[in-house]
């Protein structure tokens, strides 16, 4: 296939467009996870706020922060370099709306964090209504939504510019895969959207008394669950385009990956009341088919693993390994933009399986809201994900600033991703034990009147405590890797690398670039999974909700 | 678009076992009834306190219908009414709630009972208690300052 700019560095004024996501995305972290330290620290009982600072107003600032700040901008700051490397430098309409989008989701989060701080908005980032926020923390968020389409809109224009340059060709595989991921970010943030504009929004301000909770929590999930393959997606194009590259092997089958991204966007949005189970109003029949969309997920999984394994294997036996695992032997361990998402990827094994135990119509009865769903998303997100995108971090940070990442960065990098794992296998271990054992999710400490149930759960809270400590060692030292590469690495050239399919002479089919085609069927899937039930909802609603400042 | 025989075998063998998976849960929620809590009925929020049955919220023997007893509650921040409550062992019983305020959560700690308590929305949830024992009742959906300290307890006598 032909790369036309696959050798070119990205420009630098592309670079500093998204090295300025990453300078946000890295404050987050900072502030995130100070704010998850003391969470674990106030959950073990030893420990309490100073200040009159609420554990619930810091467990806000820990979601918001971590679960939508980090994200979406390290992932659009990626997305944005990835296809300025594979496509070309962005033009200047392009980068203007980059900017654009980038100021206003920035704007958007200072005005959110204002609020959170002021104790205005402790409603955390999912914002359980009827509790009712003030009015800034939705328009702050609303900001921080329609920034990431103005962002995204660069990223769709370059595509489109490509493709009208290029005609019968299909697009640069990192580019397809981040216009994939913008395009499902779209269509699925429309639902987080319509809640806070018509309905949050118009109750914060008084303009209408009550609220259909219903509604709004319906089209919370609507967007709460795609969110999730939004931050997933971007290690999978890591996995699937840079790691090969960076071992040394090949991509294992262009078409295949495109493949799989295309599943990932019919497949993640209409699945949203796998979050709503437990929830009334909704008929269970609705629920079970939503259910079954949430299973199919599972296919893409199964190739994204055969894939990634069959490029291991292949590299490892081209280079002389024998045996059933001799390959294993020959992967670059000592390299840290190879290890760190791997430790990333073999995480993804038991998060999965969390995963289906979650989705599942009736064992979700048994963790629903316990803090095993926590210890869950720690393993999905703020395992898999973060340290593939730390792993990211490590040579497209000095790629864009033009610096190296030396020796001494890497092994810490390495250091940084086995601190990651010990803290985190403590940390989620606990809360998936604690959580099987019945204890909530998003509670401060609590000895519940001294009930004997609530007593077993405190040592492993004790454990949770050890295990975020931990963490917050390796965040800091994350920190202090991301400041020596943008700031103090040696100047020279690092390579953003990008992998070539085994496949080279197999085009892949023009039919992946049918977006009239593949959006069709995800509204089509959407309407499925949700008109009707929607509709009851909305028509056999009860009195509405009024607003409660419960904090 | 070329697929390697590995890959077609895996995936053969991974799709299979999702189906098997699926008809399983499928059997279990519409043939052997397993479904998550899912009453469709509402209720005006405002008016919990004078609408039956949550005007007497507590346990009450019930004749004739599938289930021996019903357990009223009332939800509201931060705690539920009843505060505790004491069950016959091996009884069958309705559990019938609702929330007067916000979201609420309740479950049943090391039970499958487990249920959104949502304003304007009334949770069922039909259970058989047959071990003894107490049994702590918790919110676990966030409903404010405090949210932590809203529990209740059901203790299974013999």
């Amino acid at each position: 296939m032909f790369y036309p700019s696959a050798k070119l560095k990205v420009d630098r004024r592309d670079g500093k467009l998204a090295m300025a996501h990453f300078f946000v995305a890295f404050t987050a972290l900072a502030i995130g996870g100070l704010a998850g330290l003391l969470q674990t620290l106030v959950r073990s009982g030893k420990f309490e706020l100073p200040a009159g600072i609420g554990y619930y107003q810091i467990l806000t600032v820990h979601g918001v922060v971590l679960g939508l700040v980090l994200t979406t901008f390290f992932i659009m700051g990626f997305q944005i370099a990835a296809t300025s490397k594979t496509s070309g430098t962005l033009t200047n309409k392009q980068r203007l709306a980059g900017w654009i989008g980038f100021w206003l989701m920035t704007a958007g989060t200072v005005l959110a964090a204002i609020m959170i701080l002021l104790n205005e908005a402790t409603v955390l980032y999912t914002f359980y209504a009827p509790l009712q926020a003030h009015a800034l923390y939705y328009i702050g968020l609303t900001l921080v939504i329609v920034g990431s389409w103005i962002d995204g809109a660069a990223i769709i224009m370059k595509y489109a510019e490509w493709r009208r340059k290029n005609p019968g060709q299909p697009s640069p595989l990192l580019t397809f895969m981040s216009l994939v991921n913008t395009m499902m970010w779209i269509v699925a943030t429309i639902g987080v959207a319509s809640t806070v504009l018509f309905q949050l929004l118009p109750w914060s301000l008084g303009l209408v008394e009550t609220v259909n909770i219903a509604v709004s929590r319906t089209l919370f999930w609507y967007f709460g669950h795609p969110l999730v393959y939004f931050w997933l997606l971007p290690a999978y194009m890591a996995w699937y385009v840079v790691i090969p590259k960076v071992i040394g092997g090949k991509i294992f089958s262009d078409s295949l990956a495109r493949l799989s991204f295309i599943l990932f966007l019919l497949f993640s949005i209409p699945v949203g009341f796998h979050h709503q189970l437990m929830e009334p109003g909704i008929d269970p029949a609705w629920k079970f088919l939503q259910v079954i969309l949430t299973f199919l997920v599972v296919i893409p999984s199964l190739m994204t693993a055969f894939s990634l394994f069959a490029t291991f294997e292949s590299f490892g036996r081209s280079k002389g390994a024998r045996g059933l695992f001799g390959w294993v032997k020959k992967l670059p361990w000592g390299d840290a933009r190879f290890t760190v998402p791997f430790i990333g990827m073999v995480a993804f094994i038991p998060a999965g399986a969390g995963g289906i135990v979650n989705a599942s119509h009736q064992m979700n009865q048994v963790v629903h809201n316990t803090i095993w769903v926590t210890g869950h998303f720690h393993l999905t997100v703020a395992t898999s994900v973060v340290l593939t995108f730390f792993g990211v971090s490590y040579w497209l940070i000095p790629h864009l600033t033009g610096r190296t990442l030396t020796k001494a960065m890497n092994k810490l990098g390495i250091i940084q991703a086995v601190i990651w794992v010990i803290g985190m296998t403590f940390m989620s271990g606990s809360m998936h034990a604690a959580g099987l054992l019945g204890a909530p999710r998003r509670s401060s400490y609590s000895e519940y009147g001294g009930a004997a149930q609530a007593l077993e759960w405190i040592p492993y809270q004790v454990a949770q405590a050890i295990g975020g400590s931990i963490l917050f060692l390796g965040i800091i030292l994350m920190l202090y890797i991301f400041i020596n590469l943008a700031f103090f690495a040696p100047k020279g050239e690092q390579e953003f690398p990008v992998g070539e399919p085994a496949d080279d002479a197999e085009k892949a089919p023009m039919v992946f670039e049918n977006w009239k085609l593949w959006l069709g069927i995800t509204v089509v899937l959407i309407l499925f999974a949700y008109t009707i039930p929607f509709i009851d909802l909305i028509q056999n609603a009860p009195p509405g909700a009024k607003g409660y400042k419960l904090w | 678009m070329h697929m390697h025989k590995f890959e077609k075998a895996w995936l053969i063998f991974g799709i299979g076992s999702l189906l098997v998976f699926l008809t399983v849960l499928g059997v279990s929620a519409f043939y052997l009834g397993n479904q998550p809590p899912s009453c469709l009925a509402t209720i005006d929020p405002e008016k919990v306190d004078t609408t039956a049955p949550f005007n007497e919220p507590g346990l009450k023997k019930v004749e004739g219908k599938d289930w021996d007893y019903e357990l009223v509650y009332v939800a509201s921040a931060f705690s539920y009414s009843p505060a505790e409550v004491e069950i016959p062992y091996g009884a069958k019983v309705k559990i019938i709630a609702t929330t007067k305020d916000v979201v609420h959560g309740f479950e049943v700690a090391g039970s499958n009972i487990n249920m959104m308590l949502e304003p304007g929305y009334i949770s069922e949830h039909v259970t058989t208690f047959d071990k003894t024992g107490e049994y702590l009742i918790v919110c676990n959906e966030y409903c404010g300052v405090g949210h932590h300290m809203m529990s209740s307890k059901i203790k299974v006598v013999e």
